[in-house]
């Protein structure tokens, strides 16, 4: 076991890991903007909203993460004969599964708001659009905000997984290096230790989130 | 103002409303009274299709309500409504809780909106609370602000849904003296609550509600002195 193979490396694992956190902001992102209509979709009473939000988050919620990656990146292009890029296809597939994640938080957090909240909007004339955009979805995302720093550290372990499609990440540097190096050891243990540094505050700042609620900490 | 025929409600098998027929003239303030449970509430929440009803026709200011969403979005700008647990926005200020529906609903401009609301928080005694969050202030403080906010749509019609029972006693007064206030100066109102008080002072009528119908009305002298039917009569002597 040789360890001085690490510090030479860092600065391409610092490459991959300026892809990891990017990639996962993206998805996170557009995971939200995907979950917080598919979470309204889900509260809808209108079967043509419902059922369609209800399949695709069962659907994403019950197959595994890695097998929606490769779907999309290999299997997509022989269904519709578009090749995308590894970056591309992982943003599209990580976008797609938290947008089904963040769409239950998103539902609960809803969910969490008194009903006479909508009432009162609503009494005011307020379209349900107007009283979801003013009056609703600030509360709930201020309730949910612990749950999806969760869902972020969550995505940001699993891009990992993109590894397998060739995504220049952490991981696939880290692959990368010890076929160069033949030191596997050091090399995952640096790899591991560089998501930890990664998640580990962000759990920090999930938890005091989280006491900040608790404590019934107001507007 | 208002015109009720014949409206029904059902919330699943339960018979709540059994068909109401009444109307509201402009400038009356009604009162309507009854045992829990007897389809108050729900009366005044089918008026502005917070519940909508089974079966029944309702009219506000000539507009027919019905399933249309533009058509509810109009009535109910014209119609304001106070809630037993205020229902204040928690994460806006007191100015913005009144001024947000004046401006996206009625689109006036942001100082227009303003100056209503501080006319209106003076009118409700609370001028130096525009800044303050709903959490910040008492449960009389908030409902009064609910009334300020309810009134900057410049409604024609106010609801009142048991407005004081979520208040400690010494609170009552205040919410009290705003809404007297408010049908002195001519406001059509029809308030559901347990405040007698209220009633025979500035009630032009009382509506006695039990088990979804409307069993007597008239003036509150007539309803309080002189009930005339055994129900009523019962009512009241429980609670007067």
């Amino acid at each position: 076991m040789n360890w001085s193979v690490v510090p030479p490396i860092l600065p391409l694992l610092f490459i991959g890991v300026r892809v990891t956190v990017t990639i996962t902001l993206l998805s996170v992102l557009t995971g939200l903007i995907i979950g917080t209509f598919v979470g309204m979709a889900r509260l809808a009473k209108n079967p043509l909203l419902f059922w369609p939000a209800t399949i695709y988050v069962e659907f994403i919620r019950g197959t595994p993460l890695l097998v929606q990656l490769v779907l999309v990146y290999y299997a997509l292009p022989q269904a519709i004969g578009v090749n995308l890029p590894p970056m591309l296809a992982g943003w599209l597939a990580f976008s797609l599964n938290s947008g089904a994640y963040v769409s239950e938080i998103v539902r609960a957090g809803i969910q969490s708001i008194d009903r006479g909240q909508t009432e009162a909007a609503r009494s005011l004339g307020m379209t349900f659009a107007q009283a979801m955009r003013y009056i609703i979805l600030p509360q709930a995302f201020r309730n949910i905000m612990p749950a999806l720093g969760n869902e972020f550290i969550t995505l940001l372990k699993d891009s990992a997984l993109m590894s397998t499609i060739a995504v220049p990440e952490l991981m696939r540097y880290g692959q990368m290096m010890v076929g160069r190096k033949a030191e596997p050891f050091p090399i995952y243990i640096t790899v591991g230790a560089i998501y930890l540094a990664l998640t580990l505050p962000l759990s920090l700042v999930v938890r005091r989130m989280e006491r900040r609620l608790a404590k019934g900490d107001r507007a | 103002m208002i015109e009720l025929k014949n409206v029904h409600k059902y919330f699943g098998h339960l018979h709540v409303l059994k068909g109401i027929t009444n109307k509201v003239e402009q400038g009356e303030v009604v009162v309507i009274i009854g045992p829990s449970g007897s389809g108050k509430s729900t009366l005044l929440r089918c008026i502005n299709y917070l519940e909508e009803p089974t079966e029944g026709e309702i009219v506000v200011d000539g507009i027919k309500l019905n399933h249309s969403a533009t058509n509810i979005n109009r009535v109910r700008q014209e119609v304001g409504m106070v809630f037993q647990s205020f229902n204040l926005f928690p994460h806006m200020t007191v100015l913005e809780n009144i001024t947000l529906a004046p401006r996206k609903v009625r689109r006036l401009p942001a100082a227009e909106a303003e100056e209503i609301a501080r006319e209106l928080l003076a009118k409700v005694g609370l001028s130096e609370k525009a800044d303050a969050y709903p959490r910040q202030l008492s449960g009389g403080q908030q409902q009064r602000v609910a009334i300020a906010r309810a009134l900057a749509m410049r409604p024609k019609v106010m609801l009142f849904d048991e407005p004081t029972s979520a208040l400690d006693p010494e609170m009552i007064g205040e919410v009290l003296d705003v809404m007297k206030q408010l049908a002195r100066d001519g406001m059509t109102m029809v308030v559901v609550t347990h405040e007698m008080g209220f009633a025979r002072e500035v009630g032009d009528r009382v509506i006695f509600m039990d088990d979804g119908r409307i069993v007597e009305e008239g003036k509150p002298e007539e309803i309080f002195q002189n009930p005339k039917n055994e129900r009523t009569q019962a009512f009241l002597s429980k609670i007067l």
